[in-house]
């Protein structure tokens, strides 16, 4: 019976791959509508599945128009169904915006040919084991040169034996714990000292909370866990206190526990500062709830949040919101050119009532940043990409970005208080970009290590 | 302090109380393992948030502080016409199979969550409501119609007026709702009104009013099933035939109206459940799912087949949940030896006291497998 359904799942996603390919004019790309037009034609074409199995794998995109010597297909790796689909498929639209941007811009010119970028998009189903098996599959059946894909640590933990032991690439949009640091994956978002370890700075010396004691809440998984245990660290270092610490398992959203002992522990100092680690809908019951205890910024607890973006803002609602804090490197609200041009196309491409947020700035940025260090190579072979890879700059939608040697990105990092209307009011912004960690410095099993994968010598850990 | 703490047991609990009501009734009472309890709590959130966005339109915008009060009765009715309609569709063909019905169910949570993935909510809401006319327009006529038609061509005539207003409702809600009207599966959220948010204080300590709310609502359907189950002459005829099918059938009780009725008000209370639970946190395609398990873990501990146990177990776990989770053992007791309190302090975080509470109660099945209030006398199951 196992056997039927995989089956069956087969011979859909192939004919779903089949009207992504009849889809009149490739230089657009889906927007909403296509959305409906494709799940309408998944179901007439369910008559004629069964000629759907013979076409298989395809890439996403019609055959090549005239204007280019040849294609080349890249993979799409993120989460379409499941819990985490809600999050990881802006990844998708926003990678998708990024290729057909180039596209539009002459494509990708390797070694005097002109190349277009096609996609396979692949369903990692919100489930770790599938990412691996997906990976294998888009490395060696379709042939890849470069994986764009993942959300959360999870899978990307999955993945990243596969990518070692075939020596291919994966390049990972989320802002994460770090504590890792592989030669075949590119860390476009945050490590902890782009994000959480300014935040606590600031939340410790300049928020209206500064110098009362901390309290830190998260989902019990790896991310919070090792995150909230280099916030400790730094605490400590800081001279702050942490009066306590609680991780719900994922897909609990009993808070009424949590909701007392943030009471017990910080009601004696008049309020403090709430760390949230909290995952995906997770947050929307700990935030209703805080507000009715009364945990709110009137009476003088802030919660900073690390994932919490502008998406998210408007799914759990800014009036439960209003008034605490987020850290990101990229906010919709920054007054620049670049990021108001990124934010238009998107709602151009998307529809209006979309937003774009962090994790999606990164998945844009890292598009840019491997077809500039294919340009550079002059070929798509996974050495030599990555030899040209470090030191790429580009000036992404929050500013200027680096490649550095330990395959992270410098950025700058922003701290954010949410606005009654939704979004981000920046309130602090750093002197230009911060370099990446990939070993954290308060952590005492890292500290005094880091990475460098220009020196064969160095690598994945070395000591400083 | 211990008011505090009595409280938050008891929101907990009734949290958990009014969740696995419902499955009291369908799993105590009928012994159906009915795994698409959680997706018919689902169906109830789904529908408040339905109702929530209906107040929101111009009509009905003066009494948008009352919609929560009224998705209560909407989200009863859709969930028990679900219900109604899995009971005469699936479950009926498999009493007597528990396997297979647990399977057949199983694979019904799956087909709904996918159906709120994917339906537009819009006409979601049409196709419940043709449901609803096509179940209960038949009944409506008197005996002498259905007597001199042919019954056969009433309930046809009422399945196309039934289909021709659920298309009808449908697209006037997409039309005038634009949130309805693209499938999503992106969760949702039920805002409530102004008056429900925030705190009450009460003898000093100050509450919650969405937890007041969840306990009132808690408290109504726990008194009015309760009265219905033991005062009204359905409520008898549903006890004689759990006690003894055989007998009640040859006592003229017809015990597959009997059915269809236990299985739609245990899916009904289902809906009320979701109500509650939409208030607390997003509704999504998974959130029944993560009640059905304390769910089953009540009813099992409570004794299967009985009400009152299932009021005893819910209390008690949520009780034990704050007492365990919030680390409250502690603060009564504060000068307790070293390697206990160490031990407390271990179990004081939400992951570790679900551990330690699902643990004490397989202990405590070990010891009473039929749990707190085990069915006194002779069940013809049995």
């Amino acid at each position: 019976m196992d056997s039927t359904k995989s089956y069956l799942r087969y011979k859909i996603k192939s004919h779903s791959l089949i009207t992504f390919k009849l889809s009149p004019n490739e230089g657009q790309l889906p927007n909403l509508n296509e959305f409906m037009r494709i799940s309408r034609r998944i179901l007439a074409g369910l008559a004629t599945a069964s000629l759907a199995v013979t076409v298989t794998s395809c890439g996403g995109g019609s055959d090549t128009s005239g204007s280019f010597d040849d294609t080349v297909t890249v993979g799409i790796l993120h989460s379409l169904s499941g819990t985490m689909a809600i999050s990881e498929s802006t990844l998708v639209d926003t990678e998708k915006m990024a290729i057909a941007e180039i596209n539009a811009a002459g494509g990708v010119s390797v070694g005097g040919k002109s190349y277009k970028i096609e996609y396979i998009v692949e369903d990692g189903a919100s489930d770790w084991p599938t990412f691996a098996e997906k990976s294998k599959k888009l490395i060696d059946q379709d042939g890849v040169p470069v994986v764009f894909g993942g959300w959360t640590s999870a899978s990307r933990k999955a993945m990243l034996p596969v990518y070692e032991s075939k020596d291919a690439f994966l390049y990972y949009p989320i802002q994460y714990e770090a504590q890792e640091c592989s030669n075949n994956i590119f860390y476009t978002g945050a490590s902890p000292n782009q994000q959480s370890e300014p935040a606590t700075d600031f939340m410790f010396k300049r928020s209206p909370a500064a110098g009362k004691p901390f309290f830190l809440v998260g989902s019990d998984y790896v991310f919070p866990r090792t995150s909230n245990t280099i916030t400790k660290e730094q605490l400590k270092s800081l001279g702050g206190k942490v009066v306590g610490e609680d991780y719900l398992p994922l897909g609990n959203t009993e808070v009424a526990p949590i909701i007392s002992k943030i009471k017990k522990a910080l009601a004696p100092s008049g309020g403090g500062v709430i760390i949230n680690t909290l995952n995906g809908d997770q947050n929307v019951a700990f935030f209703k709830q805080i507000q009715d205890a009364g945990i709110t910024p009137s009476n003088g607890y802030y919660v900073m949040n690390y994932s919490i973006a502008e998406e998210e803002i408007s799914t759990i609602g800014p009036e439960f919101l209003e008034g605490h804090y987020g850290a990101w490197n990229y906010m919709m609200s920054i007054d620049t050119p670049e990021s108001k041009k990124f934010a238009a196309d998107f709602k151009a491409l998307y529809g209006s009532d979309r937003v774009v947020a962090d994790p999606q700035e990164s998945a844009y940025n890292m598009v840019y940043l491997w077809k500039q260090a294919v340009e550079d190579a002059g070929t798509f072979e996974n050495s030599a990409v990555r030899e040209a890879l470090v030191g790429q700059t580009f000036d992404a939608p929050q500013g200027p970005v680096e490649v550095m040697p330990n395959h992270h990105l410098a950025q700058t990092v922003r701290i954010g208080l949410i606005k009654s209307e939704g979004g981000f009011e920046i309130l602090e912004e750093t002197d230009g970009v911060v370099y990446p960690q990939a070993w954290n410095q308060f952590e005492p099993s890292s500290k005094g290590y880091a990475c460098d994968w220009t020196d064969p010598s160095k690598g994945e850990r070395y000591k400083l | 302090m211990l008011l505090d703490s009595l409280f938050n047991g008891v929101a907990i609990g009734s949290v958990l109380l009014v969740a696995a009501l419902g499955l009291a009734i369908v799993f105590g009472l009928m012994g159906v393992i009915n795994l698409a309890h959680g997706e018919l709590m689902m169906l109830g959130a789904y529908t408040t948030y339905v109702t929530q966005l209906i107040f929101k339109l111009p009509l009905l915008k003066p009494y948008y502080n009352a919609y929560v009060i009224v998705s209560i009765f909407f989200a009863f009715i859709v969930s028990g016409v679900v219900g109604i309609l899995l009971e005469k569709t699936v479950i009926r063909k498999l009493y007597g199979s528990p396997l297979e019905t647990l399977l057949a169910t199983w694979g019904v949570s799956l087909i709904l969550q996918q159906f709120v993935r994917s339906v537009p909510l819009a006409y979601g809401t049409g196709l419940v409501i043709s449901l609803i006319i096509g179940l209960f327009l038949p009944t409506v006529f008197s005996l002498k119609v259905k007597e001199s038609i042919n019954y056969k061509y009433v309930k046809f005539s009422s399945w196309i007026v039934a289909a021709f207003a659920g298309v009808l409702s449908g697209n006037l809600i997409s039309s005038s709702v634009s949130k309805l009207s693209r499938a999503s599966a992106r969760n949702v959220d039920v805002t409530a009104p102004a008056w429900m948010r925030g705190q009450v204080e009460i003898l000093g300590t100050a509450f919650p009013k969405t937890r007041l709310m969840i306990i009132i609502i808690t408290l109504i359907s726990v008194i009015a099933i309760t009265l219905f189950l033991n005062q009204s002459a359905w409520g008898m005829r549903i006890r004689a035939v759990t006690q003894n099918r055989e007998m009640s059938d040859c006592l003229g009780i017809s015990t597959e109206k009997v059915d269809v009725l236990t299985f739609g008000i245990g899916s009904g209370l289902a809906g009320v459940a979701g109500v509650a639970v939409s208030l607390l946190g997003s509704v999504g395609p998974n959130v029944g799912g993560n009640y059905i398990v304390g769910c089953f873990m009540v009813v099992v501990l409570g004794g299967v087949g009985n009400l009152l146990g299932t009021i005893f177990a819910s209390f008690g776990i949520g009780i034990m949940t704050d007492l365990i989770g919030a680390g409250r053992l502690l603060s009564i007791w504060p000068n307790m030896p070293l390697p206990l309190s160490n031990t407390i302090n271990f179990f004081a975080t939400t992951s570790m006291a679900r551990v330690m509470i699902f643990a004490l109660i397989v202990i405590f099945l070990q010891f009473k497998p039929t749990g707190l209030f085990p069915q006194k006398g002779r069940m013809v199951e049995s």
